[in-house]
This record gives structure tokens, C-alpha cells and sequence, in this order.
């Protein structure tokens, strides 16, 4: 698995393999969240580190506090419909935890 | 970011020239001029340093770790400093990784917001690679796109897509072909192309 020296300055709230949502947000603006995974499922792969807030630092700010960021894993076959691959196909991606909220892991 | 002393293409899709984003460019550029932030000598500087890269470096590293065991461990836990051993200088940010392909597990890189990549260590990205067919097609039918590159994986092979979003910048470390056992470390390195690294395609002697 991958591992990484992370910046252990802010406690993670959300522990590896937790099941989370990601928020149904439709901001605009500099965030780092891509739209087809807004409202999704998944399960966390890892914490990475915390990192300055890039939704701040696009426009000046000093992206503090700096937020924890993770490796979310999704199942393609339930992020898309009608999709053609291996249902064991995954899609990994990086998302901050204010995006993020815990859901039970038997979803 | 280009000198603005010579013309160049840049559009949403990076392939048609786009006049408005040219003009703009040369106002932030002569505007940082006058400015203290940031020189235009400064930024053609880190663009040369950047078009100096290129997918050698990586195949160097790959080379290596095939024929290294604690070479790949370093680079497994801190890749700048594996790169470093091989005369690759990093920055300390964005966090560079690996991502080890193995007989059951594909890793296949993207940037669906925009064209993050492992410059360092690969060189400007290619065109394919900042595409918007490329960017929104490999999270929504990853196994069309790779065959489209000629990678069909076997049955059975986990496939996993993995989107720089935020903090990280990914290099894939392909599998060793069979049968290299003989090869010397460098003739291992020139088997391993770009687009493997990327991981749309899988290392061929």
C-alpha cells in the first residue's frame, strides 16, 4: 500500500476504512473536489497530511487552518451507471475532509 | 506559465491558439515585472528547468528499483529522496509517490480538474495526457481507454484509477517484464517508455 511521511499537525478525524459520503456541494471556485464525485460513496483509504486549504488560497488567503486531506476509494461500478468494466475497478481520490461526512459502514 | 516574448498556443483543451489568453499572459507578466514578486527572467528560468526533464529521469528511477530491493523500499517511503541517489532534484511540495503495479493490481494516473503529473520527473505532460477525452474518459471507461493504448488487462486484474486532485503527484511503477533477468540496469531503463509511468500502457521488451 502506499505509504507517505505525513504532517501529522492536525488529528484526522476519519480513520481508514471508514465509509464516508462526499458533500452533495455545488460551489464554485477553486476547490480541489471534482464534481463527479460530489455526493458519492466511499471508504477511506488514508490519511495523507494536512494541507493549506486550497479553496482559501486561490484567492490570497493563507489556506489555514490547514485541513486534512485522505485517499478516497471508489467502486466504479456504483460510482457510474451503466458501467462496462470489472466490478472491482476502483477509482482513488485525493479530498479534503471538510468534503466529507461519515456514513455507516454498512451503506 | 510561458515567456511572454514569443507567441504560443493555450486554449481549455491545450490545442488551438487562444489570442485573449496570450494578451492576458503578457499583462501578468509585465505586470510581475514591475512588480517584486516575480520576474519574467525568473519564470522562462523555471520553464527551461522543466522542459530539461524528461521521461529518462523516470526510467532511470524505474530501472532501478527493479534491480535495487532497498532502492525501491526508500523510494516507496520517500521518493525525493530516491530520486536525489539518481541526481533528480524535487521540490519539497506537491507529496510525489509511487503507485507499484503488481500481477493483480493496475494503477492508471489522471487529473480530472486539470493536468497535475509528476513533472520533476516525467517533463511536461503530453498534449493526450491535459485532453478532455483523456481526462473525463479514464475515471467513466478506464478498460476502453487503455485498450485504446493497446493495454487490455487479463481477467481477474484489479484496475485502480487514481485522480490527482489535490496534494499528490503520482508516477507509476510498472511491472518488470519476464524474461529481463539478463539485462543490465540501463537497458532496462530504455525499456521503460512515458505512457508506462503514466501506467496506460504496460513495460514490453
Amino acid at each position: 500500500m502506499i505509504s507517505v511521511r505525513c504532517d501529522q499537525s492536525k488529528a484526522p478525524k476519519f480513520a481508514d476504512g471508514q465509509c464516508v459520503q462526499v458533500i452533495q456541494d455545488e460551489s464554485l471556485g477553486h476547490c480541489r473536489t471534482p464534481l463527479y464525485v460530489r455526493g458519492a460513496y466511499g471508504k477511506i483509504v488514508s490519511y495523507i497530511g494536512s494541507y493549506k486549504n486550497p479553496e482559501d488560497l486561490a484567492y490570497g488567503g493563507s489556506g489555514l487552518p490547514e485541513s486534512p486531506l485522505y485517499w478516497v476509494e471508489f467502486n466504479l461500478s456504483e460510482l457510474w451507471d451503466n458501467y462496462t468494466g470489472d466490478n472491482t475497478d476502483t477509482l482513488q481520490v485525493e479530498v479534503y475532509e471538510h468534503w466529507l461526512r461519515k456514513t455507516a459502514q454498512d451503506k | 506559465m510561458m515567456p511572454h516574448d514569443h507567441p504560443h498556443p493555450t486554449s481549455r483543451d491545450h490545442s488551438e491558439p487562444r489570442a485573449a489568453f496570450d494578451r492576458l499572459l503578457s499583462q501578468v507578466l509585465t505586470a510581475l515585472d514591475e512588480s517584486a514578486l516575480l520576474t519574467t527572467a525568473e519564470v522562462t528560468a523555471q520553464i527551461e528547468d522543466m522542459e530539461g526533464r524528461t521521461p529518462t529521469e523516470g526510467a532511470k528511477l524505474i530501472a532501478r528499483c527493479w534491480v535495487d530491493p532497498e532502492f525501491r523500499e526508500l523510494a516507496r517511503h520517500d521518493l525525493p529522496a530516491a530520486a536525489a541517489q539518481i541526481g533528480i532534484s524535487m521540490p519539497p511540495h506537491p507529496v510525489f509517490l509511487i503507485l507499484e503495479n503488481t500481477e493483480d493490481l493496475h494503477h492508471v494516473v489522471v487529473c480530472t480538474l486539470c493536468s497535475c503529473y509528476p513533472r520533476p520527473i516525467l517533463g511536461p505532460p503530453p498534449v493526450w495526457y491535459k485532453s478532455r477525452n483523456y481526462r473525463s474518459r479514464v475515471v467513466k471507461e478506464p478498460r476502453e481507454v487503455l485498450a485504446e493504448f493497446g493495454t487490455v488487462l487479463p481477467a481477474g486484474t484489479n484496475l485502480r484509477v487514481v485522480d490527482s486532485t489535490a496534494d499528490c503527484r503520482y508516477l507509476v511503477l510498472p511491472l518488470r517484464p519476464k524474461g529481463t533477468e539478463h539485462l543490465a540496469e540501463s537497458e532496462l531503463a530504455s525499456l521503460v517508455s512515458r505512457d508506462s509511468m503514466i501506467g496506460v500502457t504496460k513495460v514490453s521488451t
